[in-house]
């Protein structure tokens, strides 16, 4: 996977700049969900690319985890009162805060990750899950020897169901007959760290003959790469590219580029060409695609390469179409 | 069960002050070794910890916000214990009881605010105490341990709330799930705005009216648990079901009466957080306040008094614990939990740790006389 940058994708996006401090006392802001930074997956790729703008430009940043809904506002507000010039919010959740505290705060920048809060100082970046879901159902069904594939998800929201459906449409695109298990691993938040639940729905589906599962699911994850191991099956990652945990047996991850959305915001901040508005970030944009380097190397043939790339291709050309999930 | 104030000889002071005071000291000691261990200054840790509780009019707005959630929560647990029952669902209850005042806030747009809001109110203690009023029948009717199936209860609420948030009451053409926010005229006012509008000037926090709604549920416990008659066969049954039969009280009704109490006001977390903060049905807003629910009325003795000052503690630690590592970023969220747990367990798990030695020295150090009246 080609490391694509995002800062050219201004253009996408209603274009409006907002003012910024001069990089001396500049001072970026980024709160983390519940899931805590280090959940191997969507908060720890918003970290990655906070820790990276920190080594690249020196300039620290300020930075808070939640642990109840409340603190979501607080936290975000509280970064803005002390005087941070931009402030991300990482996940849904935190859109209602975000709009609420951006109102108050009209002279700072705001970021939004995985939600779209239409205000002039605030950047809403979405990605378009289904797309990179589509690439790795595509992986799975070309490499499953069964014709049977799987999927585990966190908890059962729009969001993961998102990731289903377009995994789903890519297994049926490569092999229409395709069967596709799915479980959603829970309906708390615990769901997104559960790795002992993780392995338990993953062996149910290698059991009823899926050899390969695709888990978005955070933490929980991690349980299912390791059922994966121990079954002698497939596993694809999520959201970082997570092929580096079992090298042989993780046939490739899903890269939600959390981590370049978050860099890029605090970079953009810093140079005064913050954007507000909406950026969509799909496979066209780089924002989201299949990971490819030296510890799956030898899973994904050639073929399977280059059918793989040839849908992204048409994904961008828009030859090929991924609905996703549409909602209730 | 949980003994409630076994009888002892040395005067009320020592029990209900000197011993949660040294369980809470040992606590915080243990706390500051850690936070030294990490190579930060605990007592820079625990002057931060405070002042962002206190140090200002917006934070002691947040460290009461938490504190009404800790006052009803352990409430319901008390009310509950008195019956003779660990009530652990206190988080599904809330999260039940915050339905029923989402429902109301969704439906009745338009009505005058303080209609809209009484209704929210009566919701939130009638979805909870439903919610409640299973696991309390199966326990006086068939004997289902309560401690099962209140936690299965939590579960059962979660996946609940989770599905008609995601398939029914999502606002339309959005992904995350949440209802739409309400109208105005059901959100219930803020603190800083009530004490603007008489001239006080107290900087912005989610505080808002529910703290008077927890003050009096206290009150009101109070009179029911100590003064009615109903509280006294709640507590008859609590101390010895054979001995209440005997005495004519039925042990089935007054268990089922307790849990719809109980859950009722656990319920009552739904007003603080639906109505009074996020102004919408979210996921998971209870967020574990019915858990520390427990360790507050445990802490609290199970008494509104004691239950306020515990629930006071606890926001403190909450709202002090977020502006700790706000301020110290070594200081994770993790390590703030550890201070709680810390807390939590030698005030709850390990109150009886201290206690026998703390009493036996106070009556060494006070006189014999005592010595001999407790040998009896």
């Amino acid at each position: 996977m080609k490391r694509l940058m995002l800062s050219g994708l201004a253009a996408v996006s209603l274009a409006v700049a907002v003012s910024s401090a001069n990089a001396a006392d500049f001072s970026p802001a980024i709160v983390f969900d519940m899931g805590g930074k280090f959940d191997k997956s969507f908060n720890q790729a918003a970290f990655d690319g906070a820790e990276r703008f920190k080594m690249e430009s020196g300039v620290a940043y300020r930075e808070f985890e939640v642990t109840s809904p409340t603190q979501r506002e607080q936290a975000i507000r509280r970064m803005a009162k002390d005087g941070a010039n931009i402030v991300v919010g990482i996940g849904f959740a935190q859109a209602p805060a975000i709009e609420k505290v951006a109102k108050e705060f009209p002279d700072t920048s705001f970021a939004i990750i995985d939600a779209v809060v239409d205000l002039p100082n605030v950047r809403s970046i979405v990605f378009k899950e289904h797309e990179g879901s589509f690439l790795v159902g595509m992986a799975a069904a070309l490499a499953s020897k069964t014709g049977k594939v799987g999927f585990v998800g966190g908890m059962d929201i729009p969001l993961i169901r998102n990731f289903a459906a377009g995994y789903a449409e890519g297994a049926k695109y490569v092999n229409p007959d395709v069967e596709v298990f799915q479980n959603m691993t829970g309906t708390t938040p615990a769901a997104w760290n559960d790795p002992g639940k993780g392995a338990e729905l993953a062996r149910s589906q290698f059991g009823r003959g899926a050899d390969v599962i695709y888990a978005a699911a955070g933490g929980t994850g991690v349980g299912v790469y390791q059922a994966a191991v121990d079954g002698g099956k497939l596993a694809i990652g999520v959201d970082s590219n997570q092929n580096y945990l079992h090298p042989g047996t993780m046939l490739t991850s899903m890269l939600k580029r959390v981590d370049v959305a978050v860099e890029n915001a605090f970079k953009d901040a810093k140079g005064s060409m913050f954007t507000a508005g909406i950026q969509s970030l799909g496979v066209a944009e780089g924002g989201v695609g299949w990971a490819l380097d030296e510890h799956n190397r030898s899973l994904i043939t050639p073929a399977m390469e280059a059918r793989i790339e040839q849908a992204r291709k048409d994904i961008v050309s828009g030859k090929i179409k991924v609905n996703g999930y549409k909602g209730s | 069960m949980i003994a409630l104030a076994p009888p002892t000889q040395v005067p009320r002071w020592v029990t209900h002050v000197l011993v949660p005071v040294t369980n809470l000291l040992v606590a915080f000691v243990i706390a500051g070794i850690i936070i030294a261990a990490i190579g930060e200054d605990p007592f820079k840790a625990m002057k931060l910890l405070v002042l962002g509780a206190f140090g200002a009019s917006d934070l002691i707005g947040f460290t009461l916000y938490y504190t009404t959630n800790f006052i009803f929560t352990g409430l319901a647990v008390a009310i509950a214990f008195h019956c003779g029952l660990f009530n652990i669902g206190g988080e599904g209850q809330a999260y039940v009881g915050g339905l029923g005042v989402g429902l109301v806030g969704l439906a009745f747009s338009g009505w005058p605010a303080p209609i809209v809001i009484l209704i929210a109110i009566a919701a939130s203690m009638a979805f909870g105490a439903a919610w409640a009023f299973i696991p309390g029948y199966l326990q006086a009717k068939r004997g289902s341990h309560v401690v099962i199936t209140t936690i299965m209860f939590n579960f059962l609420a979660a996946a609940m709330i989770t599905y008609l948030l995601v398939e029914v009451l999502i606002q339309p053409g959005q992904q995350a799930p949440q209802s739409r926010e309400f109208d105005a005229n059901a959100w219930l006012p803020f603190m800083h705005d009530v004490l603007r509008g008489i001239g006080i000037n107290m900087g912005q926090s989610s505080l808002n009216l529910s703290f008077v709604i927890a003050l009096i549920a206290a009150f009101l416990v109070w009179v029911f648990i100590w003064h009615t008659r109903w509280g006294y066969e709640i507590r008859t049954v609590g101390a010895n079901q054979a001995a209440a039969v005997y005495a004519g009280i039925s042990p089935s009704r007054n268990i089922i009466l307790a849990m719809l109490i109980s859950g009722g006001l656990a319920g009552m977390v739904g007003i603080n957080e639906i109505i009074g903060v996020h102004h919408r049905l979210i996921l998971d807003f209870p967020a574990g306040f019915g858990f520390v629910g427990i360790a507050v009325a445990l802490m609290g003795r199970n008494h509104p008094l004691g239950i306020f000052f515990a629930a006071l503690l606890f926001g403190m630690l909450y709202q002090g614990g977020s502006e700790l590592s706000f301020d110290i970023p070594t200081i994770t969220r993790d390590l703030v939990v550890v201070i709680q747990g810390l807390v939590i367990l030698f005030s709850g798990a390990m109150e009886h740790v201290f206690r026998p030695h703390i009493i036996a020295a106070y009556i060494r150090i006070v006189g014999g006389r005592a010595v001999g009246a407790a040998a009896e």
